[in-house]
């Protein structure tokens, strides 16, 4: 009736063979290079709709819109392939934001106050991930409880106030790009996380780790990886992340207030899983992700400037989500699907318009 | 890989079988009371510093603001015992409130029974969308629900467009829904219980019902054992989307100006809490529906207590949040000491 259960979000894998050989690498890189070539066509779309697609101008504000969530996904990824979730990560940012407001409405240096947004960040994950961990709670369940708690943190620090009296030089990542080029501050930050994140992922023992628990925590701590250590110190970079990308937002829009960032932790899981990480853990690649993120900017950017109603979208990115989980398994599904035809039409031909409810 | 206790041994276990699950029941009433208790305390010491939070017309507030949590939370329990989750219901219920209200606008003198039934409709198709991607496509459940829940937000960002519903097209019958009582309890309650009281008898009492908690302990082993698992799947996105769907009219009849912004930024989320702080496992087969309804109880409560204690409502989804924390942690706690008297238990009636 109630059996002990193994509450990781990988102990989901041990389903039916068709669920795993959805996932294998060849049909990884089929998802990757499709994406690749929705990413192209979401450009072409652009182009052809707008002569503004691909001016300097248009290019800043893309990295500028998307960049906080690029970034976030990028520890998003990794916990993700590890097998567990990260739903406060959009609280995490909102937090540090407010303490970044707070803190300055104090009158406080910026330098100390980085060095206490950066705790606030370690904090945060290591509440995470020591919850999950060591007491054994499935990872969606507590940070649905931390994505409460963190924003109601953010919530208390700040009350109904706004901060905003920020200094220009900081405020300016919201105007000017870097070295005042076309690129924007956090897209910026988020290549070069990219590129760190893409090496320990993919050419580090850790990488390896992290595949290999999220494919199996029990084989993998049999094969005597750290599995308990490396999940606590993936939220915890996560929570470092997540905060310094609230200062990034903060920043940007030179406003500190309680909702910042509100309801972004699931664009995040959309673009993480968008770029073909398996939710069930242990598949998944950083350029899967970066083209994810292009994906979903693109489209949003693209809508943007063909004056359609820029928030709607959520419908090419929905899409585009059921696409990324639906198509490699295509072959096994229709199989699947004509099978059970079969097998109804062959058990009581009457019935065969009743297959396809 | 999950545990699963050892199979019940066929008929000459049957003894063993239902000493088993008597103590797996009492559990859940323990669990049940656990929240009752923490609901029961949390009233009672917000009342002894401020007698005016147990007034009539206060508790009528808390029931009727915990209604529409309290009814999707059921539907969301139904999927979450099948180790499934359906983050879409904060869309459906946003759509379903627009497109059922509007109709008031349009169809003059439209009966409010057949308005419901719209609603109910909405959200039954949607829902029945759902499972069908879930069950039929064998695809997580976490991935379809995030993607529905995009679409059908944009769908109805698309049909609102800069439009709302607003209150002065409603007729008077439809927005006195939440205001109606008899003998000082709203109806609103009243109807919300008895729907989660049908509901939980379902999944305690009827076959299939049981078979969705099947389901969640072990997928595989539930479609060995013949439980047609697609088609139960496919019922429980359908029944929660349903639900969904006629929790956006009440919320309509509530808040009577509806826009995009229908149900809030984290709905989704917010019933998922409730519902596991209700006691109802996240990774399904555990758990009941009076559960998941004391869970948004308690959390629609608080909401109401700090603001009559005075506690700015800033701290509400700090502490929402700790309780979550704590309710899982407490869960935790009991299942592992629970499957250890089980293995004692069967140990014991091996020998």
């Amino acid at each position: 009736m109630q059996p002990d259960q193994d509450t990781s979000l990988a102990a989901t894998v041990d389903a039916p063979p068709g669920w795993r050989s959805r996932f294998d690498s060849r049909n990884m890189l089929r998802w990757e290079s499709g994406l690749a070539v929705a990413v192209i066509a979401i450009g072409i779309l652009g182009v052809s709709t707008s002569s503004e697609f691909l001016t300097g101008n248009n290019i800043f504000n893309l990295g500028l819109q998307s960049g906080e969530i690029a970034i976030m996904a990028l520890p998003m990824t990794l916990i993700i392939i590890s097998g567990e979730i990260d739903l406060s990560v959009a609280s995490i940012m909102g937090m540090s934001s407010a303490v970044l407001g707070y803190l300055w409405g104090k009158h406080w240096s910026m330098l100390v106050i980085f060095v206490v947004i950066l705790l606030v960040g370690v904090l945060a994950g290591a509440i995470n991930g020591l919850l999950i961990t060591r007491l054994g709670l499935p990872s969606l369940a507590v940070t649905i409880g931390t994505l409460g708690l963190y924003r109601g943190v953010a919530n208390i620090i700040l009350g109904p106030n706004t901060i905003s009296n920020f200094p220009a030089s900081y405020a300016n990542i919201g105007v000017t790009g870097v070295f005042n080029s076309n690129l924007s501050f956090s897209a910026a930050v988020f290549i070069v996380l990219a590129v760190i994140f893409g090496v320990v992922l993919h050419y580090m023992p850790v990488g390896r780790s992290i595949y290999a628990m999220g494919a199996s925590p029990e084989a993998a701590m049999f094969a005597g990886i750290r599995v308990k250590r490396i999940k606590t110190l993936l939220y915890i970079v996560s929570g470092v992340v997540c905060s310094l990308a609230g200062v990034l937002l903060t920043f940007r829009l030179s406003t500190s207030v309680n909702s910042n960032g509100l309801g972004l932790e699931l664009d995040v899981v959309a673009v993480v899983l968008l770029g073909g990480v398996s939710i069930f853990g242990g598949k998944g690649t950083i350029v899967g992700v970066v083209l994810g993120v292009l994906a979903f900017a693109g489209i949003q950017n693209a809508l943007l400037l063909t004056n359609f109603n820029q928030e709607a979208a959520s419908i090419p990115v929905g899409g585009l989500l059921l696409v990324s989980v639906f198509v490699p398994n295509m072959a096994t599904l229709t199989r699947r699907i004509r099978g059970a035809i079969a097998r109804r039409s062959k058990a009581t031909p009457s019935a065969v318009g009743a297959g396809h409810d | 890989m999950s545990t699963t206790l050892a199979p019940p041994r066929e008929p000459s276990g049957a003894p063993a079988e239902i000493g088993s699950r008597r103590l797996t029941e009492r559990v859940f009433r323990v669990r049940e009371t656990g929240i009752i208790a923490v609901l029961a305390l949390f009233v009672l010491i917000t009342a002894v510093i401020q007698p005016r939070f147990v007034s009539s017309s206060n508790i009528q507030f808390i029931l009727v603001d915990t209604a529409v949590y309290a009814l999707v939370a059921l539907g969301e329990t139904m999927v979450i015992i099948t180790r499934n989750v359906d983050l879409s219901v904060q869309s459906v219920l946003a759509l379903s409130a627009y497109l059922s209200a509007g109709l008031f606008g349009h169809v003059h003198g439209i009966p409010i029974p057949v308005v419901f039934l719209v609603g109910l409709g909405i959200g039954l198709a949607f829902g029945a969308a759902n499972g069908l991607m879930v069950s039929l496509g064998r695809v997580p459940s976490l991935v379809v629900t995030l993607a529905t829940l995009y679409i059908i937000q944009g769908i109805d960002i698309l049909v609102v467009g800069g439009n709302e519903v607003v209150a002065s097209s409603l007729p008077a019958g439809f927005v006195d829904i939440p205001n109606a009582t008899i003998f000082d309890i709203p109806w609103l309650a009243i109807v919300v219980a008895a729907v989660i009281g049908a509901g939980a008898y379902y999944l305690r009492s009827f076959r299939s019902g049981r078979e969705l908690y099947a389901i969640g302990s072990n997928p595989d082993g539930a479609r060995l054992a013949g439980i047609p698992v697609a088609r139960r799947v496919f019922t429980a996105f359908t029944l929660c989307g349903g639900i969904a769907g006629v929790g956006g009219v009440l919320w309509a009849a509530q808040y009577q100006t509806i826009n995009t912004s229908a149900g809030g930024t984290n709905f989704s989320l917010i019933v998922i809490a409730a519902v596991v702080v209700g006691g109802v496992a996240i990774f399904g087969g555990s758990g009941s529906a009076v559960g998941a309804a004391i869970g948004a109880l308690l959390l629609g409560t608080i909401n109401v207590a700090l603001d009559v204690l005075g506690i700015s409502d800033f701290w509400d989804q700090a502490i929402a949040g700790f309780l979550l924390l704590l309710a899982i942690t407490l869960d935790r706690g009991i299942s592992v000491r629970l499957a250890a008297a089980l293995r004692k238990r069967s140990a014991r009636d091996a020998a």
